[in-house]
């Protein structure tokens, strides 16, 4: 039951760290993205490639980077175009990403999937058991994941993103320099989902492509609007409760023995579906509403 | 005379085959408003967007203190002194009328990812600088008490208010105001008027396209009439109403 647990907090911060990425890009800067998991999949295999050979941290380091190097091509490319091209053009990529790792097998293995990658702080792991110094460091790295979007939503820049996605022309028509924000803010995005990606591969050590489905984008949008978009705080509730739901249904077996495992795999989804229905219907907004300043968080004495 | 703040020669632009600018000219002179009237679709709010980069011109030239700024992206031409408001209220909905006018501000420091993480003392100062002034002018344009509002939730004329206020925070040198008095009510235009004046004579350059006569009446210095994607007539209010083609223009030749 302990490996069962540690299991589902390792899950529930990846699909935290993606949905921070999302929440950046999409309820942030009103960029969207349908092609998340092809982000998260590059900063996967560049993790399990480099991992062996330069170690954990710089091999996270490049899944960011070129993550996000490939962000901002994409964006260079398109982000341009409206919102609805921008749709298709990301699901396109991660399609594209897909393809290309299924079919180099030279560089990926192909659908037998790259094993045996490294984990961050094994000989720690060894001495105190693996999974609570995996834990640690997950924590760890979603905690500063968490502070540095947070910290940036916070800031101008945040603010300037809020409003590029509110209106781009008036935001224009006030000298900010809308292109350049858009591109940096989808290449922050595209970093963090790189990051998720060497998470992804360093919990589970085996990675091949049919772990890179677009359900994980879908899971991603559904913790944004669940949260609230905008909110980093919501997020991780959204993130945490559609975790809770999916992990959750899994013992409905143990309850009603009418139905066997397949139509309980189909019924879980669709109680997800349910789930999220409800919620739009209750608290359209999400669950927290975006952070904002406030007149008493820059003037002393507040509004008297 | 000075070269004049901004100043559009011999603009044209075609939307398909529709000609909306056809040789248009004008000048906006230093310290004055001047304003800019015309029929429906004589091309006023057209060569509004040209002067603020918003559309680009198919010929001509646009001019700002005698610098040559044509086809520069849109938000150069807010970093070189001119601000605009919207003819349809374009607010920022989600962001708070105090964040509004906190967006405004030119090089604002933390408006860059490393800078936004790390340069936080630099612009909190900044920011604590830019609300206190942001406070002047919610104060004065009567806002105040809803500096923590969500935008859109603002009434129409409070919006058309906010508009000015947050091209203000730019601190312009020229404000262009697209019928700053449509779907405003009476006491919030007198306000708009007294605001007008006030800022013109603290130096603010204002260009103000309006189909309101008494407004254009109380605040223009100079009045340029456009039909048909060029200028008509141009002089004083008194001057250009009592002009016999300015009439027709609006009314339409009588057979």
């Amino acid at each position: 039951m302990t490996a069962y647990l540690v299991t589902v907090a390792i899950l529930v911060c990846e699909a935290a760290l993606i949905g921070l990425a999302l929440n950046f890009q999409w309820g942030l800067a009103g960029l969207v993205n349908f092609g998340v998991v092809g982000f998260v999949a590059i900063g996967a295999y560049v993790t399990a490639l480099l991992a062996p050979e330069l170690g954990w941290l710089p091999a996270m380091a490049a899944a960011g980077a070129i993550s996000a190097a490939l962000s901002t091509g994409l964006a260079l490319l398109s982000i341009r175009l409206e919102e609805n091209y921008l749709a298709i053009v990301t699901i396109g990529f991660g399609e594209i990403v897909r393809l290309v790792i299924l079919n180099e097998e030279w560089l990926t293995q192909g659908a037998l999937g790259i094993a045996d990658i490294p984990r961050p702080f094994a000989a720690l792991g060894e001495a105190f058991g693996g999974d609570l110094v995996f834990i640690a460091f997950t924590g760890a790295l979603l905690a500063i994941v968490f502070l540095g979007l947070e910290g940036l939503a916070r800031s101008p820049f945040g603010r300037a993103l809020r409003a590029i996605r509110d209106d781009a022309t008036v935001t224009a028509a006030l000298g900010k320099p809308v292109f350049a924000l858009r591109v940096r803010a989808f290449a922050v995005g595209g970093a963090v989902m790189g990051i998720a990606g060497a998470l992804h591969a360093f919990y589970l050590r085996y990675i091949d492509p049919s772990q890179f489905t677009p359900i994980v984008t879908a899971y991603a949008f559904m913790a944004v609007i669940a949260g609230g978009r905008g909110s980093n705080v919501g997020l991780l509730l959204g993130a945490g409760s559609i975790m809770a739901l999916l992990e959750g249904t899994r013992f409905l077996k143990d309850f009603i023995s009418a139905i066997d495992g397949v139509q309980l795999s189909a019924l879980r989804l669709g109680l997800i579906g349910v789930g999220i229905v409800l919620l739009l219907i209750l608290r359209p907004q999400g669950l927290v509403p975006e952070p904002r300043r406030r007149v008493a968080d820059v003037l002393p004495g507040g509004r008297d | 005379m000075s070269a004049p703040v901004l100043e559009v020669r011999d603009i044209a632009k075609r939307f398909g085959g529709l000609a909306a600018l056809d040789g248009a000219s004008l000048a906006l002179q230093a310290g004055r408003v001047t304003g800019l009237i015309g029929p429906n679709g004589a091309g006023k709010t057209t060569l509004l967007n040209v002067m603020t980069g918003l559309v680009r011109p198919d010929a001509g030239q646009v001019l700002l203190s005698g610098q040559d700024v044509t086809g520069l992206a849109t938000h150069r031409y807010a970093a070189l002194g001119v601000a605009r408001t919207f003819q349809i209220v374009r607010e920022l909905g989600s962001l708070t009328v105090l964040e509004n006018l906190l967006l405004a501000p030119r090089r604002q420091s933390g408006e860059g990812v490393a800078t936004g993480l790390f340069a936080r003392p630099k612009w909190w100062r900044e920011e604590r600088a830019n609300a206190a002034k942001a406070r002047e002018l919610l104060e004065r344009i009567g806002l105040w008490k809803l500096a923590d509002q969500p935008s859109a939730g603002l009434s129409g004329g409070q919006k058309k208010l906010l508009d000015l206020a947050r091209a203000l925070l730019l601190e312009p040198k020229l404000i262009l105001l697209d019928e700053p008095g449509a779907g405003v009510s009476p006491p919030v235009k007198q306000e708009l008027i007294r605001l007008i004046r006030e800022l013109k004579a603290e130096g603010v350059s204002f260009g103000l396209i309006e189909h309101d006569m008494h407004l254009i009446g109380e605040l223009c210095d100079e009045v340029h009439v456009m039909a048909e994607g060029r200028n008509l007539v141009s002089g004083t209010f008194r001057e250009v109403i009592a002009d016999r083609r300015v009439v027709e223009a609006y009314l339409g030749v009588a057979a």
